[in-house]
């Protein structure tokens, strides 16, 4: 760590992987609703633990990229932060609003859209701490270095907020309503959200790989084109079905699957760097993360995205347990992941220790990306055998249910997996420091081409 | 990779492309917007009934156990299409009767069944709540669901 303000990431780290823990546990309640329904009905229906879990996600997420930022903008605009007082300001606000937004929805305080469910003064207390970070970072890249990954960084941040203003606008009617609602949904994760995550996957690379920031650079802007020139009009695979006129089948169909390119250009990317590289970073968890990120967001994003975004697939699949499979995976490889390796590489330099305890933090990475492999793989069948039986043969919503029982098992099993790699991690993060293991780091040499 | 691209050429087809395809999608927004107000939705019959009805949906947010039109979560029935699953096409005072039954009937308390909450609707609420969804089921949605199970 070059710069002392870089510290300021730590406290949004640990809000982050609190309010991550949090979010499986609300995951896990739900899944065993489904495996048991009448478990805690009378006490906290189904609908509340959804939106307890979705909405950690997304909060936990934002913290994470907002610690990211922190930790990455001193050393690439080579400036300490304008203001650590305010970044800790603005944390406590959003802390805050998203501690309140949880409390109130168990007593059924809310909004009522998905994933747009909080209060009106909670989204107004996000929006203002979201500009004081954003001031803060920008008024630090404006006096330091620009680097095509804190501009890219940043502009993704800056459009993040922008579109973010459509969760204010609840039109009454509801097909415009939906219209809407896709410009924040849609607009964040698929497409400026991968401004955020392809820089900040370059950021890693350059660290660790030693690769010219040159190269690193021009490859970044041809994702983030991508992406974006996929994306905005790849929102197309969500107004098939709600009243949008017919033209958004082939449009949709055509950009949404194009929506793979960038994916599997930072697959590509990733390896292609790792193996480029000449410097041998002792952090190889942090590595092992750098190359699952991008690996494991183009098989959840990418294929299993693409297994259903032309129209005429979609028609029969849309709104099934198909997609809450991808829904998992795709937040998972993309962000989740994402976020769990800078942590990886900024936790031993925040606390100034070698690279530590390194084999349980790879061990808590094989062990929760499995487990969410396999929670997916269930969800799919699950969502086959739905589609098949309700959309094809027109059975009953509750008697196919019926038929899914198996796999809701496996899914709670799955998270319960989950919820034992998270615990690998927390420890491997915060736990006491030991000393470097492995030692010295023979395997996965970079340069060698092993992996 | 793309060897005869420079940084700065990347880094202005990126800022180009981006803007021109931002337009583009805005445009088509804007379009959709006028289709659905004027095409393919029932503005006239967007009464304040309807309007009260999309607040008492929103207000016990059944979307995070219900999907309607396809979006929401999958825990429960598909509700876009409830008003024609229980014959509101053919008879809407059945219709009407019979979803307020079931919604005055909960919690069926079916040891092993997916348990629905109670609400205490007044009449009132009860009664905009099912002009919301039959104005939905009025949507023209390209035909979705395939059947009438949502
Ligand atoms: C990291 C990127 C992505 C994330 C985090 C993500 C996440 C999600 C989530 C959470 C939903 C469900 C939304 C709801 O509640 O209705 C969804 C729906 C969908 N996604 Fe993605 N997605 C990503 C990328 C992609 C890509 C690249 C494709 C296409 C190739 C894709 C295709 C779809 C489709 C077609 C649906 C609609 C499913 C339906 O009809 O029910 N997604 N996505
Ligand atoms: C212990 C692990 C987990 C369990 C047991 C679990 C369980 C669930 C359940 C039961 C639902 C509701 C599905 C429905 O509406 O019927 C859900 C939704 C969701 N979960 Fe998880 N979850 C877990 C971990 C995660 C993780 C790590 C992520 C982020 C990567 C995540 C992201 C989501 C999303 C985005 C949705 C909404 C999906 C959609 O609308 O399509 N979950 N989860
Ligand atoms: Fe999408």
């Amino acid at each position: 760590m070059k710069y002392e303000t870089q510290k300021v990431a730590l406290p949004f780290f640990m809000v982050a992987m609190a309010l991550f823990t949090l979010q499986i546990v609300f995951g896990l309640l739900a899944a065993t609703v489904y495996a048991w329904p009448n478990f805690m009905a009378e006490v906290m229906p189904f609908n509340i633990m959804r939106v307890s879990h979705t909405n950690l996600l997304i909060v936990w997420l934002l913290i994470g990229f907002m610690g990211s930022t922190y930790y990455l903008m001193p050393e690439e605009a080579e400036q300490e932060i304008h203001s650590p007082n305010l970044a800790y300001l603005q944390l406590a606000i959003f802390a805050f609003a998203g501690a309140a937004a949880l409390v109130g929805y168990q007593f059924g305080i809310h909004e009522g859209r998905e994933f747009l469910e909080q209060p009106f003064w909670v989204k107004i207390l996000i929006t203002i701490s979201f500009l004081m970070f954003l001031f803060n970072t920008s008024m630090t890249l404006l006096k330091g270095r620009k680097t095509a990954i804190n501009l890219v960084l940043m502009l993704g941040l800056w459009l993040a907020a922008v579109f973010w203003l459509f969760a204010f606008y609840n039109p009454t009617n509801l097909a415009v309503d939906k219209l809407y609602w896709w410009w924040v949904v849609h607009l964040w994760v698929e497409g400026v959200w991968e401004l955020i995550m392809a820089s900040l996957l370059g950021y890693l690379l350059i660290k660790m790989t030693g690769v010219d920031r040159e190269v690193i650079e021009k490859w970044l802007y041809i994702i983030v084109g991508l992406a974006l020139f996929s994306g905005l009009l790849g929102t197309g695979h969500h107004y098939y079905w709600i009243g949008a006129p017919s033209y958004w089948q082939p449009i949709g169909s055509i950009f949404s699957t194009l929506e793979v390119a960038p994916f599997f250009a930072m697959v590509v990317f990733a390896f292609t760097m790792f193996w480029k590289g000449s410097r041998n970073h002792p952090n190889k968890a942090a590595m092992l993360w750098a190359l699952g990120c991008p690996t494991v967001a183009f098989f959840g994003a990418g294929v299993w995205g693409f297994m259903h975004t032309l129209s005429f697939v979609n028609y029969y699949s849309h709104g099934t347990q198909v997609t809450a499979a991808h829904g998992h995976l795709a937040f998972y490889g993309a962000y989740v992941m994402l976020i769990l390796g800078i942590i990886t590489y900024a936790m031993p330099q925040i606390r100034r220790v070698q690279p530590y305890n390194q084999v349980l933090n790879m061990w808590g990475f094989w062990v929760m990306t499995s487990a969410m492999c396999f929670m997916t793989f269930t969800l799919t069948f699950a969502g086959v055998v739905q589609t098949h039986l309700q959309r094809v043969i027109g059975m009953n919503y509750m008697e196919v249910q019926d038929q899914l029982g198996l796999f809701y098992f496996m899914r709670l099993g799955a998270g319960v997996a989950v919820a034992v790699g998270a615990i690998m991690l927390l420890y491997a993060f915060f736990g006491p420091a030991r000393e470097q293991v492995p030692a010295g780091g023979t395997q996965m040499t970079t340069g060698t081409g092993s992996v | 990779m793309a060897d005869g691209l420079t940084k700065s050429a990347a880094r202005n087809i990126f800022y180009g492309g981006s803007l021109f395809f931002f337009l583009v999608f805005a445009g088509l927004t804007a379009h959709s917007h006028w289709y659905m107000v004027n095409v393919s939705t029932d503005s006239e019959g967007l009464t304040d009934s309807v309007k009260h009805g999309k607040e008492v949906w929103e207000k016990n947010m059944c979307i995070n156990c219900h999907s309607i039109m396809g979006e929401g979560a999958y825990f429960a029935p598909e509700l876009g299409n409830v008003w024609e699953r229980y014959g509101g096409h053919e008879n809407p005072e059945a219709a009407r009767a019979g979803i307020s039954a079931w919604i005055r009937a909960q919690p069926l308390d079916v040891e092993g069944r997916r348990q629905m909450p109670a609400y205490d609707f007044s009449d009132e609420a009860m009664s905009s709540l099912i002009d919301f969804l039959e104005w939905t089921d009025g949507i023209d949605d390209q035909d979705w669901p395939p059947h009438p199970a949502g």
